[in-house]
C-alpha cells in the first residue's frame, strides 16, 4: 500500500486480464469491456507514479484525459457496434469476418 | 532586356511565323478557310513590326547601331553554346525584305493556291520558312545560323515538292535538298575549323580572334572561309552547285518568288556579307571567280530558255553571281544593296510570271487543253492589252534588272561593277572579272527583254485560248503593283539624294562597309576609294552594255529585223550549250552519278552474293542449331524443373500460409502479442 | 487496518475483472465490471487521488457502464433467455496473457523506479484545475473538441440510413 510495486502488480494483472478478454471474447461489447480494463490499468499506473513522484499532479491530468478518451471511445464504439448489428444481425466479431473475403 | 522593343520585336518577328506553322500544321484542316488567315495575319503583323524597326533605324540614322541578346543553351564547363540574336542595320533591312516579300507571297497565294488540296500545309510551310529565314538573319553565332540554315533547306524541300504527285516536282525537291547538302558539309567543316581554332561560335569573338592573327591565320583561315563559302555556294546556287535552282521552279510560283528569288537564295549572300571579315584575300579571289563564272554562265543559259520561269531562274542565278562577285571583290555592301533591290524586282518578276501562268492555266482549262505547257513562252504573245497591270509592272522590274537609270537595279549593279572594275585596275591579272560582269549585264538586258517581247508583244501564238486570258484578281495584282513601285530608284536614295545615277541615300549612309578582320587586308576606306575612282567609267560602261543588250533584243524579237534562227545557226555550238544549260546535268549524271551508281551496285553485289550468302547465312545456320539445342535445354531443364518448380513450391506454401489469414481481428491481435513476447525474450536473453 | 482494506479492494478488483473476462453471461460481465471500476476508484483513494476517484465513478460507472448495458440490451433479442456468448482461443490466449503478465512482473520488480516521498495534499481539485487552465490548456481544449467529435460521430453512426 505504501510502495509502488503493489500498485504496479495490480495494474499489470488488470492489464493482462483485459488483454485476455480482448483476445478471447467473441462478443464485441465484451471486447469493449476488455479494452476498458486495459485503460483502467494504464490509469492506475499514471496515478501511482504521480503519487510516488512527490505528488506530481501531471499524472492526474493524464488520468483525466484517459478517462475522457475512454468515454469518447466507448460512445463511438457502441455506435459502430449497433450499426454492425443492424447490418449483420450479429455482433460476434468472428462472424463479422469481412476481412477474410 | 525583353522590354526593349529592339530585342522583343525581332523575337516576335522570329517566333510568330513559327506559331502560325504549329497552329496550321496541327489544326489547319479544322479552321475556317483552312486557317490561311492565321498565316496571313501573323506575317502581316511581323511585317508591321519590321516596318517599325526600319522606321526606328531611319530615325536614329546611326550606322553603328548594334544590339544583341543571348541565352545560354548548352553549358558543359569548357564547352559553351549561347543562342542569341544580333540586331544591327543589316539585320533590320534584311528582316524588312523577308517579311515584306513573305507577306506579298502570302497574299498572292490566297488567289494563286485557291482550292489546292494541301492548302493549309502550304501556308504552314510558308510560316516555317519565314521562321527559319528570320533565324538566319537574326543569328549572332554560327551554330544557330547553321540550324536555321538547315531548317530553310527543309522548308525549301517541302515547298518545292508541294505537288509531290508530279515526279518532276518530287525529283526537283530531292535534287535541291541533296545539292544543298553538298554545300552544307563545307559550311559545317568551316564552322568547326573556326571553332577549333577560336573556341567560340559567336561572330564578334571570332572576328576579334582573327584580327589578332594568333589563333587562326593563313591557309587554315582561307580553308575555313572557303568552307563557309561552300554553304553559300549551295544555298545561293553558285557554280558548280547551281543546278538545283532552275529545277526548283517545279514549286508553286509564289514560293519561287519568295524563296528562290528574293530571300532563301539570298541567304548565302547575306551570310557572306555578315561574315565578310573572316575571308582572306585568297578566299575572296576564289569567291569572286565563282561569282563571275556563275553570272556569265547563267546569263548565257537564260538566253535560249523558253520556259518563262526557267528564264527567271537562270536570271536569279546570274544576279546571285553578281552579288557573290561583289563580295569577292570587297564591295560587300554593294552586294547587300543588290540583294535588297534584287529581292524587290525579282520577286515582282516572279509574281508577274505567276500572274501570267495563272491566267494561261485558266484559259487552257477553259479550252480543255491539258497538254499545252502554260509556262512556255512560245505559247504566249500579245498579252499586253489583256493584262496591262502585270505588263507595266513587269516592264518596270525588267528595266530595273537590266540596269537602266531611274530604276533601283541600276544603282546596285553599278556599285558592283564599279567595285569589280576597281579591283581589276589594282590587280590587272584578274581582268576577267569585270569582263564577266559587264558581259553578264549586257546579256541580262537582252534575255529579259526577250522575255517581255515574247510574252506581251507581237501576235498571240495560241489564238484558241487568247480570248480567255484575263488580268488577275486584286489580291494578285496588289503585291505586283507594290513591288513594281519599289523598283524605282527613289526608295533607295531618300532622304537626301534625288539624282537617279548617284547611289547615295539611306542605304549607303546606314550600311557602311567594315574593315576585314584578316590582318593585311585592304581597309574598307581603301576599297571605297578605289571603287569611287572607277565609278564613272563603270557607269558609262554599264549604261552602254545595257543599251546594247536591249537594242539587240528589240531588233531580234520586237521588230524582227534580225532573225534569231540565223544567229543561232551561226553560233551553233554556243546555242547548243546554252539551250542544254552547258550540259551540267548531263555531265554530273555521267561523271558523278553514274560512276557512283556503278560503284554502289558493285558493292551491293559483293555484299549480297558473297558476304551475305556465305558469312551471314552461315552464321545464321550455326546460330540456329545452337539455339535449338539451347532451347531444348532451356525448356526441359530450366523451365520445367527450376522455374516451374519454384512456382509449385510457392503455390503450396501459399495455400498453406493462407490458412493463417483467418480474417479475425483477435487472431491477429494474438499474433501481435505473441510477437511482442518473442521480441521481449530475444531482448532479455 | 488500512493495509487490510487495501488488499481487500485489490482482491475485489482483480477477481471481478477476471469474472468480466471469463463469465459467459454478458449481463453478469457488465455487473462484474461495475465492481472492478469501483475497486479501481478505491485504489485511487489510496493514491490520494480524490478527484480522479470521483471522476472514475461519475464517468465510468455513471456513463460508460450504462452505455455498455444499453449496448447489450440493444444488440440482443430481449426474448432470448440467456444473453450469453462463448469465448474462443481461450487456451492459447491464456498462455500468452499469462506469460505477458510474468514478463511485466519481472520488469516491475527489477526496474529501479525513481521514487520520491511526498506529504499528503489537502485535496487535488485546485491543483488539477490550475494545471488544466495553465500548462495543459491546449490539450484540454483539444480533448474537448475530441469529445464533441465523438458525440457527433456517435450520433451520426447510430442514426442509421435515412
Amino acid at each position: 500500500m505504501n510502495n509502488i510495486d503493489s500498485y504496479l502488480f495490480i495494474s499489470s494483472m488488470l492489464f493482462c486480464l483485459g488483454l485476455f478478454g480482448v483476445i478471447t471474447r467473441r462478443n464485441a461489447i465484451a471486447v469493449l469491456m476488455g479494452v476498458e480494463l486495459i485503460l483502467n490499468a494504464a490509469n492506475i499506473n499514471f496515478i501511482a507514479f504521480s503519487k510516488f513522484n512527490g505528488m506530481n499532479l501531471d499524472g492526474h491530468i493524464f488520468g483525466l484525459l484517459v478517462i475522457v478518451l475512454a468515454a469518447a471511445e466507448a460512445a463511438v464504439a457502441l455506435a459502430i457496434i449497433i450499426n454492425i448489428y443492424n447490418n449483420m444481425n450479429t455482433i460476434n466479431v468472428d462472424e463479422a469476418a469481412e476481412l477474410k473475403r | 532586356m525583353i522590354e526593349n522593343p529592339m530585342i522583343s520585336f525581332p523575337l516576335l518577328i522570329l517566333f510568330l511565323p513559327l506559331l502560325s506553322f504549329l497552329i496550321l500544321i496541327f489544326f489547319g484542316k479544322r479552321l475556317p478557310r483552312q486557317g490561311d488567315w492565321v498565316a496571313v495575319g501573323s506575317i502581316v503583323f511581323t511585317f508591321l513590326l519590321a516596318v517599325y524597326l526600319f522606321v526606328q533605324m531611319l530615325m536614329n540614322y546611326n550606322p553603328d547601331f548594334s544590339n544583341s541578346a543571348s541565352i545560354s543553351w548548352i553549358d558543359l564547363g569548357a564547352f559553351k553554346i549561347n543562342l542569341g540574336i544580333l540586331i544591327d542595320n543589316l539585320t533590320i533591312v534584311m528582316l524588312l525584305i523577308v517579311t515584306l516579300v513573305s507577306s506579298c507571297t502570302h497574299i498572292f497565294s490566297l488567289e494563286y493556291m485557291k482550292g489546292d488540296i494541301r492548302y493549309n500545309r502550304y501556308y504552314a510551310y510558308l510560316g516555317l520558312f519565314t521562321f527559319s529565314m528570320n533565324g538566319i538573319v537574326l543569328a549572332d553565332n554560327l551554330i544557330s545560323m547553321y540550324m536555321s540554315w538547315e531548317l530553310v533547306g527543309v522548308s525549301s524541300y517541302l515547298l518545292i515538292g508541294h505537288w509531290f504527285e508530279k515526279d518532276s516536282a518530287a525529283n526537283a525537291s530531292k535534287k535541291a535538298f541533296l545539292t544543298n547538302r553538298v554545300g552544307d558539309i563545307g559550311f559545317f567543316i568551316g564552322i568547326m575549323l573556326l571553332y577549333s581554332a577560336v573556341g567560340a561560335f559567336a561572330f564578334s569573338p571570332i572576328f576579334e580572334s582573327i584580327s589578332t592573327g594568333e589563333s587562326i591565320a593563313g591557309a587554315t583561315l582561307t580553308i575555313a572561309g572557303l568552307g563557309i563559302f561552300m554553304g553559300a555556294v549551295g544555298k545561293s546556287s553558285q557554280f558548280p552547285l547551281h543546278i538545283w535552282l532552275p529545277d526548283a521552279m517545279e514549286g508553286p510560283t509564289p514560293v519561287s518568288a519568295l524563296m528562290h528569288a528574293a530571300t532563301m537564295v539570298a541567304a548565302g549572300v547575306y551570310m557572306c556579307v555578315r561574315l565578310f571579315p573572316i575571308f582572306t584575300p585568297g578566299a575572296l579571289t576564289v569567291i569572286a571567280y565563282v561569282g563571275g563564272i556563275t553570272a556569265i554562265l547563267a546569263a548565257i543559259t537564260a538566253i535560249t530558255q523558253n520556259d518563262i520561269k526557267k528564264v527567271l531562274a537562270y536570271s536569279t542565278v546570274s544576279q546571285l553571281g553578281f552579288m557573290v562577285l561583289a563580295v569577292g571583290t570587297g564591295v560587300y555592301t554593294a552586294a547587300f544593296f543588290h540583294l535588297l533591290t534584287h529581292a524587290m524586282f525579282k520577286a515582282n518578276l516572279f509574281y508577274c510570271s505567276g500572274s501570267v501562268i495563272h491566267s494561261m492555266h485558266h484559259a487552257l482549262h477553259e479550252a480543255h487543253d491539258h497538254d499545252t505547257d502554260p509556262q512556255d513562252m512560245r505559247n504566249m504573245g500579245g498579252f499586253k492589252e489583256k493584262m496591262p497591270v502585270t505588263y507595266y509592272s513587269m516592264l518596270i522590274s525588267t528595266l530595273a534588272i537590266a540596269g537602266v537609270p531611274l530604276f533601283s537595279g541600276f544603282l546596285s549593279k553599278d556599285a558592283i561593277l564599279a567595285g569589280t572594275l576597281a579591283f581589276a585596275q589594282h590587280h590587272p591579272e584578274h581582268f576577267l572579272l569585270p569582263l564577266f560582269g559587264f558581259s553578264a549585264a549586257a546579256i541580262t538586258a537582252f534575255y529579259m527583254f526577250r522575255l517581255i517581247f515574247m510574252t506581251f508583244h507581237g501576235k498571240p501564238n495560241m489564238k484558241s485560248i487568247f480570248k480567255d486570258i484575263h488580268e488577275s484578281p486584286n489580291v494578285m495584282t496588289g503585291p505586283i503593283v507594290l513591288l513594281g513601285t519599289l523598283s524605282f530608284f527613289i526608295f533607295y536614295t531618300l532622304p537626301s539624294n534625288f539624282n537617279p545615277i548617284k547611289d547615295k541615300g539611306w542605304f549607303t549612309d546606314l550600311i557602311v562597309p567594315r574593315n576585314s578582320s584578316v590582318p593585311g587586308s585592304l581597309t574598307a576606306n581603301e576599297i571605297a576609294e578605289y571603287a569611287h575612282h572607277a565609278h564613272y567609267l563603270a557607269m558609262g560602261l554599264s549604261i552602254a552594255v545595257a543599251s546594247v543588250g536591249i537594242l539587240l533584243a528589240v531588233l531580234m524579237y520586237f521588230t524582227k529585223t534580225l532573225s534569231a534562227k540565223n544567229i543561232s545557226a551561226r553560233f551553233g555550238f554556243l546555242y547548243d550549250w546554252s539551250l542544254n544549260k552547258f550540259y551540267f546535268d548531263e555531265n554530273y549524271n555521267r561523271f558523278l552519278y553514274q560512276p557512283f551508281m556503278r560503284l554502289a551496285n558493285t558493292v551491293s553485289w559483293i555484299d549480297w552474293e558473297f558476304y551475305d550468302k556465305y558469312f551471314i547465312n552461315g552464321f545464321g545456320r550455326l546460330t540456329k542449331l545452337f539455339s535449338n539445342a539451347s532451347g531444348k535445354f532451356d525448356y526441359d531443364g530450366i523451365d520445367q524443373g527450376l522455374v516451374d518448380g519454384f512456382g509449385r513450391v510457392s503455390g503450396i506454401a501459399g495455400k498453406f500460409l493462407r490458412n493463417i489469414q483467418t480474417g479475425r481481428l483477435q487472431n491477429y491481435l494474438l499474433f501481435v502479442v505473441a510477437g511482442i513476447l518473442v521480441i521481449i525474450i530475444a531482448q532479455a536473453f | 487496518m488500512a493495509e487490510l482494506v487495501f488488499w481487500t479492494i485489490a482482491a475485489l478488483t482483480i477477481m471481478s475483472a477476471a469474472f468480466v473476462v471469463l463469465n459467459n453471461q454478458l449481463i453478469y460481465s457488465a455487473v462484474a465490471l461495475l465492481f472492478t471500476l469501483f475497486g479501481v476508484a478505491g485504489l485511487y483513494i489510496f493514491l490520494w487521488a480524490d478527484f480522479i476517484a470521483g471522476i472514475q465513478i461519475l464517468v465510468y460507472v455513471g456513463g460508460i457502464l450504462v452505455l455498455v448495458i444499453f449496448g447489450i440490451m440493444l444488440t440482443n433479442k430481449i426474448k432470448s433467455v440467456r444473453i450469453s456468448h462463448k469465448s474462443m482461443q481461450q487456451g492459447v490466449g491464456g498462455v500468452v496473457s499469462f506469460w505477458f503478465f510474468i514478463f511485466l512482473f519481472i520488469a516491475l520488480t527489477k526496474a529501479p523506479w525513481a521514487i520520491s516521498d511526498a506529504i499528503e495534499p489537502i485535496g487535488t481539485v485546485r491543483g488539477i484545475g490550475v494545471l488544466l487552465l495553465t500548462d495543459y490548456l491546449l490539450p484540454f481544449e483539444i480533448i474537448s473538441l475530441l469529445l464533441l467529435g465523438a458525440l457527433i460521430g456517435a450520433a451520426v453512426l447510430s442514426r442509421g440510413e435515412s
